[in-house]
């Protein structure tokens, strides 16, 4: 469980807050999307938690303890971090980048070697590109290395900076629901920001929607926001009011057919559960 | 030719004299511009006073520092440690500032993910920034190098033996093939250390083949 309790980030006296007065819980086991355009303060808020960046006023805490009193590097290693454009160290092959992290964790060479190749399984990398380098890779497995490596620390929390961010969009769609696959099977707790609502919709339990300085516009279920965005910015931001969310039902011999606003037929409605 | 056959024995000892003299201030010097380098590198207002000053120093005559250190440092005129003092100078002069630029050649996010996944301060400089400066610091240690071997033989003016001794012998004696000799001789060490260090690149930074396969692909 993550807690952001009242928390507060000033980068120099002179300026505004980063961060203003910021509270939020991510439960165990669920994924918290935070999203907003750059400068709202999700990448501060993000780096809290592993101690990146400290708050200038307020408590992170991690399954109750305040991460202040941890060693940054300890706490580090045991919170999973995926970064944009993979973060992978580039004179280290795939296996090794996955394998720094247990071995950080004091592990010998050869578990640590096991467990990355495991990890790279489970993320769907060819075990033939195992010991390429990174720069032999394609963005896409690039960022499946990196979601490997970020799922290697052995606590429970994974931070997600944006991991799908520069990637085209059929990679993308591919390891967003990856990564849905991957949190059914592990359910781990995970924050994930993201400038993409679309993203945020699928990827979050609960999304956090933020304007400047860290500010929350709205917080609740994909389902919770559309229905009700709480604010102008917030339907403007998700779109509320876009013809492609305005969906309606067109009955034609009995089928009824799910359209836009601009009357582009999307599926078919059903009674039947997924 | 027929006078470096005659000569293989000297010509011998003098490569290795000469091979000593270069590889050891070398090799000293790249050990203190490490520390040096990384100073410069993560403290901003001392980069330029470092550089500076390694400027400085290298401006200075190589035939004058093999004068005045020896009653500097109470070290006899005629022995090794003088040219070796002078040339550790010399190529640290290259070395701080080539440290510097080859830590700042280092991808800023490599060492921001490093310490995201809990690399401490220590750890970060020995598996991340220097191994991902090596080609920049390869660079270099190669130039400091070859140019340390072409300075050994100004040694030869104050008597301390190299390749630089069949210049000032060959000079005194008019023997040209002498000389000749040196020079070609010189030259080729400067070669070989300059070949030994790339092949020792190679086997160290095995990525960047790897890299440079895809650049090219």
């Amino acid at each position: 469980m993550i807690e952001f309790e009242g928390v507060t980030k000033r980068y120099s006296s002179a300026s505004g807050a980063a961060v203003d007065d910021f509270s939020l819980v991510v439960p165990r086991g669920t994924t918290t999307v935070l999203v907003g355009s750059s400068g709202c303060g999700k990448t501060t808020l993000l780096r809290m938690v592993n101690r990146m960046v400290d708050p200038t006023r307020g408590r992170v805490l991690l399954d109750g303890e305040d991460v202040a009193g941890r060693d940054p590097v300890a706490l580090r290693r045991s919170v999973g971090y995926v970064m944009q454009n993979s973060g992978l160290l580039p004179h280290r092959t795939a296996a090794q980048n996955v394998a720094v992290v247990p071995r950080l964790a004091g592990r010998d060479r050869a578990a640590a070697r096991s467990r990355s190749l495991e990890l790279l399984e489970l993320v769907g990398l060819d075990p033939e590109l195992a010991d390429r380098y990174p720069a032999q890779l394609s963005g896409g497995q690039q960022q499946r290395v990196g979601v490997a490596r970020g799922l290697a620390a052995e606590g429970d929390v994974l931070l997600m900076d944006e991991p799908f961010g520069a990637v085209d969009p059929v990679v993308r769609g591919e390891l967003q629901h990856e990564l849905l696959r991957i949190q059914r099977e592990l359910s781990r707790t995970i924050l994930f920001i993201t400038h993409d609502v679309e993203e945020a919709f699928l990827l979050g339990e609960e999304v956090v929607i933020l304007s400047r300085g860290g500010h929350v516009e709205q917080r609740g279920t994909p389902a919770d926001v559309l229905a009700a965005p709480a604010n102008e910015f917030v339907a403007a931001f998700v779109g509320a009011h876009r013809r492609d969310r305005r969906l309606r039902v067109d009955e034609r011999d009995g089928v009824r057919l799910v359209v836009d606003g601009r009357d582009r037929p999307l599926g078919v409605l059903t009674d039947e559960a997924p | 030719m027929r006078w470096a056959l005659d000569n293989l024995g000297l010509l011998g000892q003098l490569t290795i004299a000469h091979a000593r003299l270069a590889i050891v201030p070398v090799a000293v010097a790249l050990l203190l511009a490490l520390p040096l380098g990384a100073l410069a590198h993560r403290v901003p207002p001392l980069r330029g006073t470092l550089l500076g000053l390694a400027g400085l120093l290298y401006t200075i005559p190589s035939l004058a520092l093999f004068v005045l250190l020896p009653p500097m440092l109470g070290i006899p005129y005629l022995s090794d440690l003088n040219v070796i003092i002078a040339l550790t100078l010399y190529a640290l002069a290259l070395l701080v500032r080539t440290v510097t630029e080859a830590l700042e050649s280092v991808p800023p996010d490599a060492v921001a993910s490093a310490r995201a996944i809990g690399y401490n301060g220590t750890s970060i400089f020995l598996a991340v920034q220097l191994p991902l400066a090596g080609p920049v610091l390869l660079a270099g240690l190669r130039v400091a190098t070859v140019s340390t071997v072409s300075m050994v033989t100004v040694g030869a003016l104050i008597g301390v033996s190299s390749l630089g001794s069949l210049f000032t012998d060959g000079l005194q004696r008019r023997i040209v093939p002498e000389v000749l000799t040196g020079v070609v001789l010189t030259a080729l060490l400067a070669l070989l250390l300059d070949v030994l260090l790339q092949l020792a690149g190679r086997v160290l930074m095995p990525w960047l083949r790897a890299e440079r396969a895809v650049a090219t692909a």
